[in-house]
């Protein structure tokens, strides 16, 4: 059984952005980039159902300027066999992506496409259920737990949901985006870091796949939420009641 | 793992050292492999300097760094040094300056910029870089030479056991080691132990200086104006500066200095910071624009007097992990990139005779002979002479160059290390510093915000204590525990109960820096530094 890992390079997660001063979008120069945690969550899953003797191959792909080699080195130092990338400079839009990825898993026919649930720089979390639309293939989102049949031919997912946990069952090939939980991913190695630099990575255009990744829409405005206001001490518990009610509006 | 050399940290002297041996291997024919980690998440993201570069240096290694696109791109326009008190401001005329710190030909840079770019040099011409490795051990033969460093475990936990996804260290050999970690190495430090490399140097004096990258109005940016000050905030007694650098992009660099020889506890070098940004000479170019990153990181600045023997067996110190910063022109990259390249000339001869774990000797000789070695003498009176106060000091500094061109007959000695410098909290005046404004002046933990500091909670505490006692029984009882003012991370805090009593030390590790203050500053040295997991520390953007 084939998985295709998609993983996206996103701005680190310990990086406070702030917006451009212009407003046209985020700040994002000089900020150290790393693999979207949701998608290195979706890798660890993929490279343990190897290791479990389910999946024969993983192949990790990218979409986005030549610098995503760096991610796509990461998933293969984490345990993917080899990588893909879709070269371009156009900002990609989670539609663009979901037909980028629908024509390589023409090309790869991959049983199970893993990705992360979202993107922490976009927080659009739309890229794979655009894709398991497009493929017209069964999805599970927010998986925490991933089981999958002997015979290759079903999948037991936990999905996380409010207040608690869904356990849904659906027919491969398929779509599933990884939650939080889903597991802890390993730290990468200095020999698996070194082996992935001779691992293959095979560069790819939109073109190519046939694919038109204009955007579709547009920034209009990006701005930091206002400062919160500092707290206050309040006198006695009858200001605060009372400043719960009439001021917060809170509690009636 | 087995390489010819193994390089432990990927700063300009690293880098630099990395670059040389490949080149050298290249014009020969010969076939070295060249190991580089470094401990940040990537190169660059521990870098912190001003920086304002003398690109002679880069000319020797690269010398075709323009061609190649450098980002060294912001030639100096105007350079100003200015004498401050409270309120005023007395630019210093060129003709009075030292020839030192006149800024001609050099350039407003970035350093982790620069670093970024000297990694990618590296990469091409085949050297192996892993940044999120720390060096956490020195490996010795049966005979006692280096033979390489083990890099620090993965995935430990707080009470020491192993978590779920615990990778143990490697360790990696090298026929030699190059210690590259930036001022006071861990590693450099018990290299200098064990092979008594201090024996006959002066002590090692530090200095720390605080950064903050802005982005200003257009309108009161000029990229390669250059603005250095002394006097205000810090009293005459105490060594410092401050700094306001414009770079590229509507961005300055602005920071403050102060000596790690201070000597009164009660001294907050991140008030300081604060309160110098706020000297109407600063606050007229910050006002109306916005605080983009912070960070903080020490300097050895004892210069020629207080460096180690460079070499032991089976290794060198270069960079700043020896202490090659010129604190007389205010600057250290050069240093660094020429002290690593000369090492790296000794390592490749070394090896191509077929020599392994002995003493690079060519490598001192070859400083001694080097422009560098004649800067770092023409400046060698600097620091001790400011040590005596900012008015004599900059007179007899004057004399020392302006008269003697940096040739007196005279050597000042560093006779006392900086933590010894300390005076009882009885002896001295506690000092009263102005509330952050949130404007121009802002609290510590907004500040470590803009580090991206980030470390994996759950490890244990990379700073730790000899004796756990001490920190209440000598530095709060006669220093006021002056951890709590020299960090600039607000890593130690003396927290009370609510009735005020019962103080004990809480260590916020997970807001370190990385600048090694408090290894340098604790006045009886019971703090010691020790690498986190790699990878984890500050992100930096463009320090």
């Amino acid at each position: 059984m084939k998985i295709l890992v998609a993983v996206k390079r996103a701005v680190d997660y310990n990086i406070k952005v702030r917006p451009k001063t212009d407003g046209s979008g985020v700040d994002i120069a000089h900020a150290r980039m790393a693999m979207n945690p949701f998608d290195e969550i979706a890798v660890e899953e993929a490279v343990r159902l190897k290791e479990g003797g389910i999946a024969t191959e993983v192949v990790a792909v990218s979409a986005g300027p030549a610098t995503c080699q760096e991610t796509l080195r990461t998933a293969l130092a984490l345990g993917a066999d080899r990588g893909l990338l879709i070269e371009t400079d156009v900002e990609l839009q989670p539609l663009a992506v979901a037909k980028l990825l629908k024509a390589i898993c023409e090309r790869e026919q991959p049983q199970l496409v893993l990705c992360g649930k979202q993107a922490i720089d976009d927080d659009a979390h739309q890229t794979g259920q655009m894709l398991a639309a497009l493929l017209d293939w069964p999805q599970a989102t927010c998986a925490s737990g991933i089981t999958i049949t002997a015979d290759g031919n079903r999948t037991t997912v936990v999905r996380e949901i409010d207040g608690g946990l869904e356990t849904v069952d659906i027919a491969l090939p398929a779509v599933i985006t990884a939650d939080l939980r889903l597991n802890q991913p390993r730290y990468a190695t200095l020999p698996n870091i070194m082996k992935a630099r001779k691992k293959p990575l095979d560069t790819l255009t939109p073109l190519a796949l046939g694919v038109d990744v204009a955007p579709r829409l547009k920034t209009l405005k990006v701005v930091e939420p206002p400062p919160r206001p500092p707290g206050i001490r309040v006198a006695d518990v009858a200001e605060l009641v009372d400043r719960l009610k009439n001021q917060a509006k809170v509690i009636r | 793992m087995e390489f010819d050399v193994v390089i432990v940290g990927g700063g300009p002297a690293g880098l630099a050292a990395a670059i040389r041996l490949k080149q050298l291997a290249g014009e020969k024919g010969a076939d070295i492999n060249v190991c580089l980690i470094e401990k940040a998440a990537e190169i660059g993201g521990h870098i912190l300097s001003g920086a304002v570069l003398d690109p002679s240096a880069l000319n020797r290694l690269l010398p075709d760094w323009q061609a190649q696109g450098a980002p060294v791109n912001t030639p100096v326009v105007e350079d100003r040094f200015l004498l401050l008190d409270e309120s005023r401001s007395i630019t210093v005329p060129d003709w009075l300056l030292p020839d030192c710190f006149l800024n001609r030909g050099n350039h407003v840079v970035s350093l982790a910029e620069l670093c970024r770019w000297l990694g990618r040099q590296a990469e091409t011409l085949g050297v192996e870089i892993y940044p999120g490795f720390a060096g956490s051990e020195i490996l010795y033969d049966e005979d006692g030479a280096v033979v390489g460093v083990a890099t620090g475990d993965m995935g430990v936990l707080k009470d020491g056991s192993h978590g779920p996804n615990y990778q143990p260290g490697m360790a990696l050999l090298a026929r030699y080691t190059l210690f590259a970690e930036g001022s006071r190495g861990h590693l450099g430090r018990q290299l200098e132990d064990r092979f008594r490399l201090r024996e006959h140097a002066d002590p090692q004096t530090y200095a720390l200086g605080i950064k903050e990258l802005w982005e200003i109005p257009p309108e009161k940016h000029q990229a390669g104006r250059v603005i250095h000050s002394v006097g205000w905030p810090l009293d005459a007694q105490t060594y410092g500066g401050g700094f306001l650098y414009h770079l590229r992009d509507n961005q300055v660099a602005v920071g403050l200095v102060t000596g790690l020889g201070y000597r009164n506890p009660y001294l907050s070098t991140f008030e300081e910071f604060q309160r110098y940004k706020t000297h109407p000479a600063l606050r007229k170019t910050l006002e109306g624009g916005r605080r983009i990153a912070y960070g903080a990181r020490t300097l050895s600045a004892g210069g020629v007097q207080s460096l180690p023997r460079l070499v032991f067996p089976g290794g060198a110190l270069i960079g700043d992990d020896a202490g090659f910063l010129n604190a007389a022109r205010l600057k250290g990259a050069h240093g660094a990139i020429d002290s690593g390249r000369l090492a790296a000339d000794a390592c490749f001869e070394a090896l191509t005779a077929g020599r392994s774990h002995d003493k690079l000797l060519a490598y001192p000789r070859a400083f001694c002979a080097s422009p560098l070695f004649d800067e770092l003498q023409r400046g060698r009176n600097f620091k001790p002479w400011m040590n005596k106060g900012l008015y004599l000091g900059s007179v007899m500094f004057a004399l020392d160059q302006h008269v003697f061109r940096g040739k007196a007959p005279w050597t000042l000695r560093h006779r006392a290390a900086d933590h010894t410098r300390l005076l009882k909290t009885a002896d001295c005046r506690p000092i009263a510093y102005p509330k952050p404004d949130g404007q121009i002046s802002f609290d510590r933990m907004s500040s470590v915000d803009l580090s991206h500091t980030r470390h994996e909670e759950n490890q244990p505490c990379h700073l730790t204590l000899k004796d756990a006692s001490v920190p209440l029984r000598v530095n709060l009882a006669h220093y006021d525990a002056p951890e709590q003012r020299y960090c600039p991370a607000g890593v130690y805090e003396i927290l009370r109960d609510a009735a005020g009593e019962n103080p004990r030390l809480q260590i916020n590790a997970q807001n370190c820096v990385h600048c090694k203050a408090c290894d340098i500053k604790d006045p009886t040295q019971n703090i010691v530094w020790t690498p986190p997991q790699g990878g984890d520390g500050p992100n930096y953007p463009n320090m």
